[in-house]
């Protein structure tokens, strides 16, 4: 083994541990803060494994009114995205050539335009068109499901249409021709050929248009009106301050996801062995019971019970008695920050008039930014507990990227222990965007 | 007239300015073995899926038994295609595939059933119903294919190149094969290729195409023995040309001047020429024969060996020539040899030269 190609394969190692941690770690992170009983998604400090996250999430009405809107949207977008983009695709592939790709631009132009812009148009559209009709057409034309299936069909039709186009490209039109050859009619040779051919994509178009309906904001936002889907719910929750019920949310949709990738796997590896004539051959397959245990049935089953056993167990968790403690000790703490703040008053009398200026200084924690100490606010050091300080503590930043990274720096700037009349401006007081987000390299006063 | 006839009446079929087919005419008999044989893009297919009801003639009729078949669907007519790359339907077993034409009549599974299987057994394929398509061999699927057409219960079968995918040894095997199914079941056979080993031993008559125009339609031995244009002599099988002018014709002997001295042919369909007139003289390579005796002197080039046979390539007035003998036996021919030929002018064929 030459030098070179040793180092270039630890470079590549540490370029693929890099690219995993880029795209697992925050998932793992939040995954973490699920669990953790700090009324703020964080994990560290750790404070007790609780599973009370996922009883907050399911009694938050607004969310789990917003998730059965949701699918009640998403059944009705399948159903009339998935016919209406076979229609376009099936149209596409037998148009003349020269009309295609005039007829291709037109179908995909929705997919092209902003989904803001098609939410206010589908609005105004159907509410003109509603108006003008009067009558009944007006409740159902201003009502928020029906504007939201529409404004999503129209763009999410042609994400459908994509998918079959894609699969018809690899349809042997002769065998189409042959159908009719041997006395099928158009329909038959339509039903019994071209269909069965289509299946998978139907899967996955009607998938992947779930998935489009379900996550859909931009449009959905303005065409849901006075409804909520869950999107729309999560989304205007996150705008009023978060909590780790949607770590828990988190846990739920990777969970889902793993076991429905799991199955998949399980599925076309079958598929393969099995088409590709290794079946026949692997004692894994010929095995009865082995047949039985790799089937993706069994898989799926076995995982579903698996996650069913960790939500009865975790329904069982009873984290009450360590939070008990942690409420006790945080007291504690409390209190002898009260004394240290005693203390210091009494020996610094000159200073008086301006301790009871900062009565209510939140400890550090409180922080209303969304993203605020997630990761624990790690360094604010000497300057964090000195309540007598007329500036803002470090941690009370309203930037929404406030303390997101941690204030690393403050602890440098010696805290004004008696500040000048009129103060200088803290460092951490300040007013840009970014405000604190990446350290605070302040001026020293 | 049976119900199995075919008529192209006057034919033509022309995509925008391009002419696939050129005013084809001829009559095919029920029961016949019939090929069409031309190079590929002379439009062959054209025809064939135009036959099946694809495709509508530009000018003229198709007549199936007697009737026109003008807006007749595919789905609609007496015949039954086996496509140049065999359709069979991927996603069904072999059973399905060559029940389907029941199925898509209304034809109950279990009568279903026992018709694939009775199939089956027509093509040597018993027990084979319940595989799927892509686990059959090349030359399975060819037979279940035919199966599958047949159980149209058609009156013309339309075949397309349909051994064209496969190896040689099989090839030969099924054309074999085919021409035994085709006498067991008494349809009519209408068979396209471009190979004229298959034209020549199947056929009952061939019809050799050139750019969408039928130059010839005989038996195999008429085409190959006496072909009534250059192409036809020169697209099927092996033949020598020999350009010249026309001395004197008497009968069907013509008297010509060549490169190589003066030689007597026999006039292609018994055509007259005028004395002077432009002609070639076509000699199949086995109708050359080295004779001391002979008028045609030629000089050895190189001669080689194939198994049954052997070839002699030789010049002889600034003019390629080539001879076939049998494989075995003497020694190979030194180059620079000098040899005389000769041949038997009955079976030479002189045409005008083209273009005259
Ligand atoms: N749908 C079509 N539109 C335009 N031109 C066509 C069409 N179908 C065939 N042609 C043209 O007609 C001619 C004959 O085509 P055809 O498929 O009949 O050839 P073929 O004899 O079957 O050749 P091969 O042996 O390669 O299959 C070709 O030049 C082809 O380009
Ligand atoms: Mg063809």
């Amino acid at each position: 083994m030459s030098a070179p190609a040793t180092s270039g394969r630890s470079f590549a190692v540490f370029y693929s541990i890099l690219f995993f941690a880029f795209l697992f770690g925050p998932l793992l992170i939040m995954t973490v803060t699920a669990f953790n009983s700090s009324s703020f998604p964080r994990v560290t400090p750790w404070e007790c494994f609780t599973t009370e996250w996922f009883s907050v999430l399911i009694n938050n009405d607004r969310l789990m009114q917003g998730l059965v809107t949701s699918i009640f949207i998403g059944i009705g977008v399948v159903a009339i995205s998935v016919p209406v983009g076979l229609a376009g695709a099936l149209a596409l592939s037998e148009i003349n050539p020269a009309l295609r790709s005039a007829l291709y631009t037109v179908l995909i132009t929705p997919v092209l335009i902003p989904g803001v812009v098609l939410g206010i148009s589908t609005i105004v559209f159907w509410g003109n068109l509603g108006r003008s009709l009067g009558g009944g057409a007006q409740d159902l034309f201003f009502n928020g499901i029906f504007l939201t299936i529409v404004g999503q069909v129209t763009f999410i039709s042609a994400y459908a249409m994509l998918i079959f186009s894609a699969r018809l490209q690899r349809f042997d039109p002769t065998l189409t021709e042959a159908a009719l050859d041997l006395g099928a009619t158009p329909g038959q040779a339509f039903r019994r050929i071209l269909l069965p051919f289509l299946r998978p994509a139907i899967g996955s178009a009607a998938f992947l248009t779930l998935l489009a309906s379900f996550e859909n904001y931009n449009t959905t936002v303005f065409t849901i009106l006075a409804d909520n889907t869950f999107t729309t719910a999560l989304a205007s929750k996150i705008r009023y301050g978060t909590d780790p019920s949607l770590s828990a949310l988190a846990v739920i949709i990777i969970a889902v996801t793993l076991i429905g990738a799991i199955t998949h796997e399980a599925y076309t590896r079958r598929r393969e062995a099995i088409l590709g004539g290794a079946a026949a051959r692997s004692a894994l397959y010929t095995n009865p019971l082995g047949r039985i245990v790799t089937h993706p049935a069994t898989i799926f089953a076995l995982l579903v019970v698996l996650a069913g056993f960790a939500v009865w167990k975790g329904s069982q968790h009873e984290a009450a008695e360590c939070k008990m403690q942690i409420m006790d000790e945080k007291r504690a703490n409390q209190e002898r920050l009260l004394e240290e703040q005693r203390l210091r008053m009494q020996q610094q009398p000159q200073n008086a008039p301006q301790a009871p200026a900062q009565p209510g200084t939140p400890p550090a924690g409180t922080n209303p930014s969304p993203f605020g100490g997630a990761f624990g606010n790690v360094a604010p050091g000497a300057s964090a507990p000195a309540p007598a300080t007329p500036a803002p503590p470090a941690t009370t930043n309203p930037s929404p990227f406030g303390g997101a990274f941690g204030n690393v720096a403050p602890g440098a700037t010696p805290a004004p222990a008696a500040p000048q009349p009129p103060p200088q401006p803290p460092a951490d007081a300040n007013p840009s965007p970014f405000g604190g987000a990446f350290k605070n390299i302040a001026p020293a006063p | 007239m049976s119900t199995r006839d075919v008529t192209l009446d006057h034919v033509s079929i022309r995509f925008g300015q391009h002419t696939a087919v050129n005013n084809a005419l001829l009559n095919i008999a029920g029961g016949e073995f019939f090929s069409f044989l031309g190079p590929s893009g002379c439009g062959k297919t054209t025809l064939l899926r135009c036959i099946s009801g694809f495709i509508e003639p530009t000018e003229g009729r198709v007549l199936i038994g007697g009737k026109d078949m003008k807006r007749v669907g595919p789905n609609k007519r007496p015949t039954a295609l086996i496509f140049q790359n065999l359709a069979l339907f991927p996603l069904m077993s072999v059973a399905d595939n060559i029940a389907f034409p029941l199925e898509v009549r209304g034809v109950g599974r279990k009568e279903r059933r026992k018709r694939a299987d009775e199939l089956l057994d027509l093509i040597a394929l018993p027990g084979v119903g319940d595989k799927k398509v892509y686990e059959l061999s090349g030359g399975q699927r060819q037979r279940v294919a035919i199966a599958r057409a047949l159980a149209v219960e058609p009156d013309i079968l339309l075949l397309d190149e349909p051994l064209s995918a496969l190896d040689l040894k099989l090839r030969q095997h099924m054309r074999t094969e085919l021409r035994a199914i085709q006498q067991r079941v008494g349809l009519t056979f209408i068979y396209i290729t471009h190979d004229q080993g298959e034209a020549l031993t199947m056929s009952d008559r061939v019809a050799v195409m050139n750019a969408g125009v039928i130059e010839q339609i005989d038996d195999p031995l008429t085409i190959y023995e006496k072909p009534r244009t250059p192409f036809v002599a020169s697209f099927v099988g092996e033949t020598n040309s020999i350009p010249g002018k026309v001395v004197s014709q008497s009968g069907f002997d013509v008297s010509l001047d060549t490169a190589l001295g003066r030689l007597v042919g026999r006039s292609a369909g018994g055509r007259q020429f005028a004395s002077g007139q432009d002609v070639v003289l076509f000699v199949r390579p086995e109708q050359l024969m080295l004779d001391p005796g002979g008028k045609i002197a030629a000089t050895v080039v190189k001669e080689e060996f194939e198994g049954s046979q052997r070839h002699l390539f030789l010049e002889a007035g600034n003019a390629a020539l080539r001879v076939s003998r049998v494989g075995g036996g003497a020694e190979l021919m030194a180059p620079g040899l000098a040899v005389k030929l000769n041949f038997d002018p009955g079976r030479s064929s002189v045409m005008p030269a083209a273009g005259a």
